[in-house]
Parts: C-alpha cells; structure tokens; sequence
C-alpha cells in the first residue's frame, strides 16, 4: 500500500542578523526587553541585497542533499513555495531544477502561499505521491519578506525574517508518515495581509505611492507589505481552534493523543494566546523563532527540523499553518519508531 | 461583569504605565505607551475573560475604557 513520508529537511538561514539592539537603536520607544518579552524574537536573518528566493532556495536544497546523502536524480518533483518569487515568469522551481542538476524528467511548479505553506506543500506532495505521479518530492519554501517591508514599519520588521526550507517528501519510509488534512480558505481577508504592487493589476513604477501611517505609527506604502496586525489577530484566534479540532477529529484522535503540537510560529505571543485558548500543555507545544522571527512558510520546516534534532518526534505530532490569503491547514504526521 | 475587574485586566495589558492611573474615563490612546501590541494584549484579555471579540475599529470609536467596556457588554 503506498503511503507518504517526511524523509529528510534541512533549511537555510542568510547570513546578516538584524538584532532587537539594532531595532532599538532606530526606534527608540521600542525597548530590547519588550521586543524580545512580548514577540519571543531575539534575532532574525536578512536576504543579502543580491540574495533572492532562488538563492536562498538553491542553498536549503544543498544542505539536504549533502546532509542525508541524497543524490539530485533521485527526485522526480519539485514543488516550490514562495510569495517573493526572483520573477513574475518563469517559475522559480524550474530555475532550481537546472540548478541543482535534477533530471529534465521531473515535474517542477511554484506555489504562491504564505504561513500555510509548507502545510499545503505537503498536502500536494501527498496526492503526488498516492496518485502515482511521483515518487520522490523536493519540496521547498524560500521568502524574502525583508524586501517588501518599509524600512520605518517598526512591526513588520521586528516580526519577519528570511529563510528557505526544503525537505525530501518520500514514497519510501522515512522520519514520519503523513496522515490525513484539514484545509481552509477566506479570501475576504485578503486585504489585511498583502503587497498591493508589483503584480501586474498594479505596477509598482506607478508615481504617487506615498507612504501612510497607520493608526499605530507604523508606516508603509502600497509598494510594501502591509499587515493589519489585529485583524490577523481576530482571524487567527477565531479560525485556529477550529482547525485544530478538524484535524483530530479527520484523523480520528483526542488532543491527549498528540505527543507534541507545531504551529507556524507567527510570534511568541499570538502562539501563546493560540494555545491557551486551544488549552495544550506548555510542554506539549514547540517554539522555535528566537533565532529567526516569524520565516512565513519556512516556520514549521524550521521548527520541525529542530524537533526532530530535540527526539521530540514522537507518536502523533500536529502540524498547523494559518495566515495571508486567508489560508489555513492541518495535518498529523506520525513518528516511525 | 464588573467594571473593576475590567478595568484591573486592561490596566495588567501595560508594562510602563502605573496602574493606579488608569481608570473607566481614561483616554486610552492618549496613554505614552499605548502601541499596536497593546490592542492586541487588549484584544486577547477581553477573548479570554469574557469571550468577546473586538476590533481595530472598536478602538478607533472609543475614547475611553468606558468605552470598550460598553461595547464589550452590548456583546456578551
């Protein structure tokens, strides 16, 4: 019977560290101590100017390959995640393809989503995988957030970090098998979560953008990321419960059967709002973004690659992603003793 | 719910400022330290307590803890 595991991730973090020193030092109002108590973030890793999301990804696939001595023509698909592709055509996955030397017959496609990402990647590169369409996915997550933040957009910018994931996704078995999913979507927030230009419904050449501050002296322009914190809030704290629910019950457990829950580490305080709300055990639920902020679709790879390093893969775990678009997803993947 | 203990957890939601000067007819928003990080601790105190949602605007028409607590009643 064919099944579906999670075989290997690694992932990669840029070079260049932007300290809450560094962000205290051009918002003065905006303390280190309060930074790191109320976000849970000490560090986050910045895109070189000349570092792009192919980059980025080229190199979290390297280090996978090279660290779990996997060879490039073994995968036959390849599935990328980003929001911040190098180009608006072609497809950043078939760059990576030639790349990284992966055969010419393998398939190869972007996906445009944000924090429920690498939930979604998994969910394709399970039906890819059932469907007899592959056998071995590359799947990858790789965003530059940084280069859609305003330099003075205080929120944003102590929030995100850059970062690429990639992790081998395995007809053969592996570190866990992927179970059953729950998926979700409500474009009517799109717009509290966007990058307004650089599409092509509006250029970004366009004169006249100028910059707004919003009700809390964050400023931002249409060509750069805008968020609207409590609205991201209220969607998260009222979709979550409810997909956490969905996917225990699909995947027939009670939450006293899951050995360990990871979210997308959105900030240390909305996951903490999230899980007393959801009532899981602080020993039950795993942080990882002190070193690396809130990397969109590259948080849970990252988190789950650490946990995995941590031995606390084990039994049930739960995976969930929620954010831009709306978009939401859960699964469980259960350990292979 | 009681006015008191409403204003008590609103006040818990600052870290800077001195509870005791904080009260039903402070102008919330005139407060040096009130931030987007606060609505949002503001936000999760008024879900956890009192199972309420509010909004961004719910701020932007309120002026004082009053206020949000009037809209907070109006939802319970």
């Amino acid at each position: 019977m064919i099944k579906a595991y999670i075989k290997a991730i690694s992932y990669y973090l840029p070079e260049k560290v932007l300290t809450n020193e560094s962000i205290n030092s051009d918002f003065p109002e905006w303390s280190v101590d309060k930074i790191s108590s109320k976000t849970g973030i000490f560090n986050r890793h910045i895109a070189a100017e000349n570092e792009f999301s192919s980059d980025m990804a080229l190199k979290a696939a390297n280090i996978l390959f090279t660290d779990h001595q996997i060879k490039p023509s073994s995968i036959d698909f390849i599935l990328l995640c980003t929001q911040s592709p190098d180009y608006l055509l072609p497809t950043t996955a078939c760059i990576l393809q030639d790349k990284l030397g992966i055969p010419t017959n393998a398939g190869a496609l972007d996906f445009n989503l944000g924090c429920s990402g690498y939930i979604y990647g998994l969910a394709l590169a399970k039906g890819l995988i059932y469907g007899g369409i592959a056998k071995n996915v590359l799947l990858i997550t790789s965003e530059t957030y940084s280069k859609f933040i305003h330099p003075q957009d205080k929120s944003n910018k102590t929030i995100f970090g850059d970062a690429a994931s990639a992790s081998l996704i395995s007809a053969d078995e592996g570190i866990a098998e992927i179970l059953d999913f729950e998926l979700g979507t409500d474009g009517q927030g799109a717009e509290n979560l966007i990058v307004k230009r650089g599409g092509v419904r509006y250029d970004k050449s366009i004169l006249g953008v100028s910059d707004k501050k919003d009700d809390f002296g964050n400023i931002t322009n249409e060509n750069n990321l805008y968020m609207n914190g409590t609205e991201i809030f209220n969607f998260t704290s009222s979709a979550v419960p409810s997909l956490i629910e969905e996917v225990l019950k699909k995947n027939k457990l009670l939450k006293e059967d899951v050995e360990l829950f990871i979210f997308h580490q959105a900030n240390k305080y909305m996951l903490n709002h999230l899980r007393k709300k959801i009532k899981i055990n602080e020993d039950d639920f795993y942080y990882f973004l002190e070193d690396c902020g809130n990397t969109v679709s590259s948080t849970i790879p990252i988190a789950l690659a650490n946990a995995i390093k941590d031995k606390r893969i084990k039994n049930n775990v739960l995976l969930a992603g929620f954010g831009v678009g709306y978009s939401w997803g859960g699964c469980i993947i259960k350990a292979i003793e | 719910m009681k006015e008191n203990d409403f204003v008590k957890n609103f006040a818990l939601q600052f870290d800077e400022t001195d509870p005791e000067s904080i009260s039903l007819s402070t102008n919330f928003k005139d407060l040096e330290e009130w931030s987007s990080l606060v609505a949002l601790s503001v936000m999760a105190m008024v879900d956890e307590e009192y199972g309420v949602r509010i909004t961004a605007d719910d701020f932007k028409n309120s002026s004082t803890l009053a206020d949000v607590f009037e809209t907070i009643k109006k939802r319970l």
